[in-house]
């Protein structure tokens, strides 16, 4: 019982899964301290957050509807939605990524300082990509642009050289395709 | 019909509206007007603790032994902090509780107020639900959803922090009819398809095993009933967690006693070898698998619980079912009764037969003596001169609790109240407080560990006040045992501060709480001692002395799986085993 794996009363880790990445939609009573028990759950757990996005979507019902995004083992994402559900306040946990065909968006405000040329570039780049001016003052562009996360990734990194100042993104939202709501 | 009252005067009347009848708790600032209410009335009985954490334990040893929800009252700051070891062990073991805590008045929340601490957020985690009220209007909603909570579904410990100046608040309070939470709803009825396939693989089975843990004494008296009859009508063997003892009686035959760590050798190896495990109201904890590679590896599995986030949590099951185990249980006999096909009695023999010399081991061997009492005979004594009687039993945690599983052998559920999932030293002694509360006629014993019982030993003197004769019956080897005894196995003999040096004497410490203490040293002396503990009509702390050195076997040592056992050197061997088992097939 020399080895070190016998030395804890534990049992060790088993063999490593694959990760997969998966986005659920969670539908939740708009009440005080809601967040606070899905961020514990995950923190205490110690699953993974990769994007988290909350907001009212039905005022008169007061639910909210949290999309999140997280990593982990099969296993690991079967326990997290089943303990989410597990929570009071939550009504529904739809998995999007197993759910069918969804979309996920993400809104992002990218400022760009800088001045001639830049400028020019800046502004014919965010054309290509659709992405609005929302702000602007003689040397610098607040831009707006929604889609997928790669898309408004790329479009960050084309700003970089360009004089990119900071970044502010929504973080991802999610919704099922066709005439059925989760 | 609704009435006005005061916030403090609602907590009460809802308390009685839900058939409390005792509330565990110690009074503080934040808490003094729902004491000023429960002065007022005597529909609900306080008891006095003598520390916060002593109330909790009371409260689910009271909880346990009954079935209700346990009730707690505490101030706040250090009153709920003092709380939260208990709400642990409550929401680990699923036991139901209404815990209610004093808070600031609202305007000074997040002030640093004196004895504010955020109690909502440091119980978020160790509760099944929390609430702060902050509106007197919601107060009678959120108190007897509490209760709902508490008792439905998978129990567990609800906490309600109530402001000083709602206490004082006046508002309408009417009791809710039909209660029905909007979002919370938990599933008691099994997914019959899945019963019905569960049914399907028992017919077929070669080497079928329960394994029953606490969900089926949660789910009440009549899913035990049902087990009984379901593993009577099936022939299959059963072995139970440590905190499912009780449910199926250990006199039966086919019972093979508890599995685990220290769980004996035939529940042990039949988990391992078995083809088809059907698991109910337990959980695949770490104690239980041993090493997850290695667990089971050619049975299919079948798993009945209520809360569905414990099924595939650890080990992957061929037929979950989530339901309340009477509720599935029931299906369960109905649909073994009327089905055709029932197994051939013949193709259960060879299974039974291995089971059976695996049991001619007699794993729970120890080697006994007539000059120091060994631990494990401590306990056998202590359930043959209690098993005739009306007795339950709580524990610390320790050695002292795995030899209770082993040698006090239970024929009822909720007559065993011990730290299972959060392993809490200290909780014996204030659970058997509830426990005789709720049972003042019973024979109420803690097994205990010295070292586990001087945590709350202070609750002594809520027994005392209260007329509880509870009996203490310390197993003292004057080592934190379990400690010990994996510094002698794991980390070379050293002894790193697993040895208590200046121990309390015992029976002085009894009768400085007007209590009654015995010491008894010999093997002889024994019985006799006992005898005078149970006559005795007080509390009573019984010094047991007991071989310092002894360890509990069998183990499964860490990382290793069920088949890898540590046996004690007076276990049989297999060789003997077999020519025993041999002489019992002649």
């Amino acid at each position: 019982m020399a080895n070190g794996s016998s030395t804890s009363h534990y049992p060790a880790a088993t063999i490593i899964q694959q990760i997969e990445t998966h986005t659920l939609s969670v539908l939740v009573d708009n009440e005080p301290g809601v967040l606070a028990r899905v961020i514990g759950l995950f923190s205490g757990r110690g699953y993974n957050i990769d994007s988290l996005t909350v907001s009212e979507t039905e005022h008169e019902k007061h639910l909210s509807r949290i999309t999140v995004v997280t990593s982990g083992t099969p296993m690991v994402i079967e326990q997290i939605k089943n303990q989410l559900e597990r929570l009071v306040p939550v009504h529904r946990v739809v998995d999007m990524t197993i759910a069918g065909p969804h979309i996920e968006r993400e809104l992002a405000m990218v400022k760009v300082r800088g001045k001639g040329e830049h400028r020019m570039e800046a502004l014919r780049l965010a054309d290509a990509f659709r992405a609005r001016v929302i702000d602007a003052s003689t040397e610098s562009f607040v831009f707006e642009i929604t889609g997928a996360s790669e898309k408004i990734e790329s479009f960050v990194a084309l700003m970089i050289p360009l004089g990119l100042v900071e970044v502010s993104r929504t973080g991802i939202v999610a919704i099922g395709r066709g005439p059925e709501g989760m | 019909m609704s009435k006005d009252m005061t916030g403090a005067e609602m907590v009460i009347e809802a308390l009685a509206d839900q058939g409390v009848e005792h509330l565990f708790g110690y009074p503080g600032g934040a808490v003094l007007p729902i004491y000023d209410a429960l002065f007022h009335q005597k529909k609900v009985q306080h008891i006095l603790v003598r520390h916060e954490q002593g109330a909790v334990h009371a409260a689910e040893g009271y909880a346990r032994s009954t079935g209700k929800v346990g009730c707690v009252l505490v101030t706040s700051g250090p009153g709920a902090t003092n709380a939260v070891t208990g709400l642990t062990d409550a929401l680990c073991d699923s036991v139901p509780l209404v815990v209610i805590t004093g808070q600031v008045p609202t305007h000074l929340i997040g002030n640093d107020a004196f004895q504010e601490c955020d109690t909502v957020g440091i119980t978020r985690p160790c509760t099944k639900h929390n609430y702060l009220v902050k509106n007197i209007a919601d107060l009678p909603r959120v108190l007897h959803e509490a209760f709902h909570i508490a008792k439905s579904g998978r129990p567990g410990p609800v906490v309600v922090d109530i402001p000083k100046d709602v206490q004082f608040a006046t508002g309408a309070y009417s009791r809710p009819k039909d209660f029905q939470h909007k979002g919370y709803r938990p599933r008691l009825k099994g997914d019959l398809d899945r019963i019905k396939a569960a049914i399907e693989l028992m017919q077929h089975a070669k080497r079928p095993l329960f394994y029953t843990g606490g969900g089926v004494v949660n789910s009440g008296p009549e899913a035990s009933h049902l087990l009984r009859e379901l593993v009577k009508l099936t022939r299959f063997p059963i072995t139970s967690t440590l905190m499912g003892l009780g449910a199926y009686p250990s006199s039966d035959p086919q019972w093979l006693g508890m599995l685990g760590m220290h769980g004996t050798y035939e529940a042990n190896l039949a988990m391992h070898d078995c083809d088809l495990m059907i698991c109910i109201g337990a959980r695949f904890d770490d104690r239980i698998t041993g090493r997850l590679d290695a667990f089971s590896p050619d049975s299919k599995k079948v798993h009945v619980d209520i809360d569905p986030a414990s099924i595939n949590k650890n080990v992957k099951v061929d037929i979950p079912i989530v339901g309340d185990c009477a509720h599935v249980l029931e299906d369960m006999v109905r649909l073994w009764r009327a089905s055709a096909a029932q197994p051939a009695k013949r193709s259960l023999d060879a299974w039974w037969q291995q089971i059976e010399k695996w049991r001619a081991r007699k794993s729970l061997s120890y080697r006994n003596s007539n000059e120091i009492i060994k631990p494990q005979y401590a306990i056998q004594r202590l359930y043959e001169l209690t098993k005739d009687r009306d007795a339950y039993i709580t524990t610390e945690v320790g050695q002292h609790q795995m030899w209770a599983a082993q040698f006090y052998r239970f024929e009822e559920p909720n007559r065993w109240m011990t730290s299972g999932g959060l392993g809490t030293m200290g909780y014996g002694l204030p659970a058997s407080v509830g426990v005789q509360l709720a049972h003042p006629n019973s024979l109420v014993i803690d097994i205990a560990g010295e070292a586990s019982v001087l945590m709350t030993m202070q609750e002594m003197s809520t027994a005392v006040q209260y007329e509880l004769p509870i009996k203490i019956f310390i197993i003292n080897n004057q080592y934190m045992g379990m400690v010990r005894q994996w510094q002698e196995l794991l980390h070379g003999g050293r002894y790193a501060h697993s040895y208590t040096e200046a121990l309390p004497d015992f029976v002085k410490l009894a009768d400085a709480y007007h209590a009654v203490g015995i010491r008894c040293e010999r093997p002889g002396d024994l019985d006799g001692a006992i005898r005078e503990m149970i006559d005795v009509k007080k509390p009573v702390i019984f010094d047991c002395v007991v071989d310092p050195n002894e360890n509990c076997f069998p183990m499964i040592p860490s990382g290793r799986a069920h088949n890898e056992m540590l046996l004690s050197d007076a276990t049989i061997s297999i060789e003997d085993a077999i020519t025993e088992e041999g002489k019992v097939m002649v």
